[in-house]
């Protein structure tokens, strides 16, 4: 037979679609591959032994039942963010301002918390924040929107830009509204009186984002899958010409979403204000908004896969300045772990859609 | 004939794609001087088998022989230093640039723009092609930007050409001149290998044609000793008859009139110039022309997606009433209870969603029904068995993406769909764009099923013999104004060939 020629190695196809076993394995043997990964760079780089430093972690986010239920409530936090920006992304309408329509809203809150005190019933100036925050919220979403849909301008940018309005807004207030003068914060707002601080369930501080989480997490599952709306939502996001053909009308479907999203965006800055925080700063949203439209990606804009990726990530934040003082590391470390385990979740992805086939020698030919 | 020596010999070439098989140990010999039809339906691995001669893809098992020596083909440059060259079905020319500069574009070497032109105009008078080297390619015809491909792979040295679909865009005159070219080229020792549908450019074109179907190699035999009827059967596998039926118009009635339609695309260019026509009901009107005379914008002005400059278009109920269908977009159409279909030209872009399942698109009609704020997906779902299983649309299920199925079972879905909502108007454009014969017929079959039913319909169709066969009368577009239109019984081919290329079909300018 002929010499053999040099021939590739491997080359690299396109799988049919997994059964929904084989692609969770993937990603379970992802997971674990990442955490064995870890835990050899841990064991290297700083000599401590890796079990330790995992139990750790874990201590970190469940070892008390207050940290169970701050990892709970940041949990639903970011999930709620990512169930905001999802719709939006579904329609491929790069919202990535979910940081600043969280903090307006968060601003309308605080405004309402500050400005009606003395002037309405506790149950009023509650309302009134309710609405504020997620008018505010959607009036973020809005006006990149109409942008979009009159004068197609890149969403992208200008979502970003109204991150740094609100920022820029909320440093302004706060310095209006600073308590002491001088200080440069507010502090907490109303702390004698209480007025416009969200009810507290079953007497748990906590419990109120986690409800919301939950009843936003089963709302936007149907809206996505099982609406009129939802639908009209995905057509647009695939292909902007089918949904002309059969009569959507595009920009009007691009600002009813994006009015969503904002809205909801607008609820979590409620949330953080009245619920968890009781104040704002130009942090208080804490890049979550950026997180989360890591989070609503990796979930393949699914709300309930975002339940888990959100638990993930919060996770391993939450473990993360665990060890960094147990173990004397400096908190950056953590951010490695978490890049380690990100970059096996993301990579895996690739696994699930191709495969790599390594090239058989013919054994026939050789009879 | 002088002793042909195999320019290339593939043997048990075999590729699968994850578990469908595209091609299964396909035996395939290709000789100089020679130009070889491959034929088969869709999805029968004729691009396939290509693609890897071209270096696109590498085959999982068999190998490559190139002029008796085994070859490993790993990419297209390897292809090219093999001397094999593919004219793909679009064009790969960057527009803003000149004829030359496209064909230089990504050889090694010093850059010598005017070497370069003169060997292009040598190659050009050796076969006769017609090209200006310093012309940009945004102000060529399509034939022309077709010509700088061939004249591409040429300069690069090619003596194996592969041409995929070479005459889809090009008009009668156009092709004939291509296959004058071709058969220059074969007489210089080239080797052609040219894919195509159209049966009668096989047999006025190739000296051997070779069959694929299933993945499969099945025979090849020269274009001399066989018949188009043998042809068709072995791609097919089974007998089949080629005569698409054309009963004659039952009472009809005009249903649309169009009144000096004028229509300007974004950019401002002029797309149609007063155009007038009436389309009646139970009676097929075929729209011919060169691709991109403004076909497209006439469909889509009727069905209320273009933007149109002046110019009425009416639609008249039975009994003589008339409605404005000008300025109203599909849902107001739709609302005013005008049953119209529309099957685009680019299907997965317009008429369909290729990541949904076909529950899902057949839904894009009908998603609104119902009063709650939910989707009812048990309508549609019936409607994608039903559809499924009467127009036999080969998929995995209906819970497929419909981008899985291949274009002849997209378009049967679509289609599908479209007469599902029992039209009294039904546009269709390029309906059997790469479908292969079986389902090209299948969908003539429906086409004037719905005639049959009174409805009135639109084809726009680039194959002419097609459209002189299923039309009733024919009105040809040239430049986005109208022609002609005529009697499809009482034309030729020549004639609506010179209608496409000049105003009235007059011969004086070329």
């Amino acid at each position: 037979m002929n010499e053999k020629k040099k021939e590739p190695f491997f080359h690299i196809v396109k799988r049919d679609a997994l059964p929904w076993y084989k692609s969770i394995g993937i990603r379970a043997g992802a997971i674990v591959l990442a955490l064995i990964l870890c835990a050899v760079v841990t064991t290297i780089t700083t000599g401590t032994n890796p079990i330790q430093v995992y139990k750790s972690i874990f201590i970190g986010a469940f070892g008390t039942s207050r940290k169970a239920w701050i990892t709970f409530q940041n949990i639903a936090i970011l999930l709620l963010i990512s169930l905001a920006l999802t719709p939006a992304f579904k329609m491929r309408f790069w919202n990535i301002g979910g940081e600043g329509q969280v903090l307006i809203g968060g601003l309308a809150a605080a405004a309402c918390m500050i400005c009606l005190d003395d002037k309405l019933p506790n149950a009023l100036v509650m309302v009134c924040m309710v609405i504020a925050s997620i008018a505010a919220g959607a009036v973020w979403g809005f006006i990149p929107a109409f942008f979009k849909a009159k004068w197609n301008t890149n969403e992208t940018l200008s979502t970003l830009m109204l991150n740094y309005i609100a920022t820029q807004l909320v440093a302004f207030f706060i310095i209006v509204w600073e308590v002491p003068k001088g200080s440069g914060k507010i502090g907490i707002i109303n702390q004698d009186s209480n007025i416009g601080w969200l009810p507290q369930i079953f007497g748990s501080k906590y419990l109120l984002s986690i409800l919301v989480a939950v009843v936003i997490t089963v709302f936007m599952y149907i809206y996505l899958n099982y609406s009129k709306q939802g639908y009209e939502i995905s057509v647009v996001g695939e292909s902007e010409n089918t949904a002309k053909y059969v009569g959507i009308k595009v920009e009007k479907v691009i600002i009813r979403t994006m009015l969503l999203s904002g809205a909801v965006c607008g609820l979590v800055g409620l949330l953080l204000v009245g619920g968890i925080n009781h104040t704002i700063t130009t942090t208080i949203a804490g890049g979550q908004g950026f997180t989360a439209v890591l989070v609503s990606w990796m979930s393949k804009f699914n709300p309930l896969t975002m339940i888990f990726s959100s638990f993930l990530i919060v996770f391993m934040n939450r473990g993360a300045s665990e060890i960094s003082t147990n173990f004397g590391l400096n908190h950056s470390y953590s951010d490695i772990l978490t890049g380690i385990i990100l970059f096996f979740i993301i990579g895996c992805e690739f696994f699930i859609t191709y495969k790599i086939q390594f090239l058989k020698k013919h054994k026939k030919e050789e009879q | 004939m002088e002793t042909k020596t195999a320019a290339v010999s593939m043997k048990n070439v075999s590729k699968t794609f994850g578990t469908v098989i595209a091609n299964d140990k396909v035996n395939l010999d290709i000789y100089k001087g020679e130009i070889l039809a491959l034929l088969g339906e869709n999805g029968s691995g004729k691009t396939t088998l290509m693609n890897m001669l071209s270096g696109i893809y590498f085959p999982d098992e068999g190998q490559i022989f190139i002029n008796g020596k085994e070859a490993v083909i790993k990419s297209p440059k390897d292809a090219l230093s093999l001397g094999i060259g593919m004219v793909h079905q679009h064009f790969k020319l960057i527009d803003v640039l000149s004829a030359t500069e496209n064909i230089i574009l990504g050889l090694e070497g010093k850059l010598n723009i005017k070497a370069a032109s003169g060997k292009i105009e040598e190659i050009c008078n050796k076969y006769g092609f017609e090209v200006n080297p310093k012309q940009k390619i945004y102000d060529m015809s399509v034939s022309q930007k077709q010509t700088v491909e061939i004249v591409k792979v040429l300069y690069r040295g090619a003596d194996i050409l592969i041409l995929d679909e070479p005459t889809a865009v090009l008009t009668p005159q156009e092709t004939e001149r291509l296959f004058s070219v071709l058969r220059k080229m074969r007489d210089d020792g080239k080797a052609i290998i040219i894919i195509t549908h159209k049966m009668h450019e096989v047999v006025s074109l190739s000296d051997r044609v070779a069959v694929l179907r299933d993945g499969k190699y099945i025979g090849s035999m020269a274009t001399k000793d066989t018949t188009v009827t043998e042809m068709t059967n072995m791609m097919v596998g089974h007998a089949v008859t080629l005569n698409i039926e054309r009963p004659d118009p039952v009472n009809p009635r005009p249903r649309i009139e169009v009144q000096g339609l004028t229509v300007r695309n974004e950019e401002g260019i002029l797309k149609l110039k007063d155009v007038s026509f009436t389309a009646n009901s139970g009676e097929i009107l075929g729209i011919a022309g060169i691709s991109g005379c403004g076909q497209k914008e006439l469909l889509e002005a009727i069905a209320g997606l273009q933007v149109t400059e002046s110019g009425t278009i009416s639609y008249v109920e039975d009994d003589g009433t008339r409605e404005m269908l000008i300025g109203k977009d599909p849902l107001r159409i739709a609302e005013m209870g005008v049953s119209l279909s529309f099957v685009p030209e680019d299907r997965l872009g317009m008429g369909l969603v290729g990541n949904m399942d076909l529950t899902d698109n057949m839904m894009l009609r009908s998603f609104r029904r119902g009063h709650t704020p939910f989707t009812n997906r048990k309508p549609p779902k019936q409607l994608a068995t039903d559809v499924v299983k009467n127009l036999d649309v080969a998929t995995p299920g209906i819970t497929t993406p419909i981008r899985k199925l291949s274009g002849g079972n997209v378009q049967k879905v679509l289609v599908g769909r479209e007469i599902a909502s029992a039209p009294t108007v039904l546009l269709t454009a390029y309906a059997v764009r790469g479908l292969d014969i079986n389902s090209s017929y299948t969908i003539y079959e429906l086409i004037n099923e719905q005639k049959k039913k009174g409805v009135a319909v639109i084809f726009v169709g680039e194959d002419l013999d097609v459209l002189l066969e299923i039309s009733d009368r024919i009105m040809v577009l040239c430049g986005g104004q109208v022609s002609g239109i005529v009697d499809a019984r009482k034309t030729d081919k020549n004639q609506v060939g010179m209608m496409m290329t000049s105003i009235g079909g007059s011969e004086n300018h070329e």
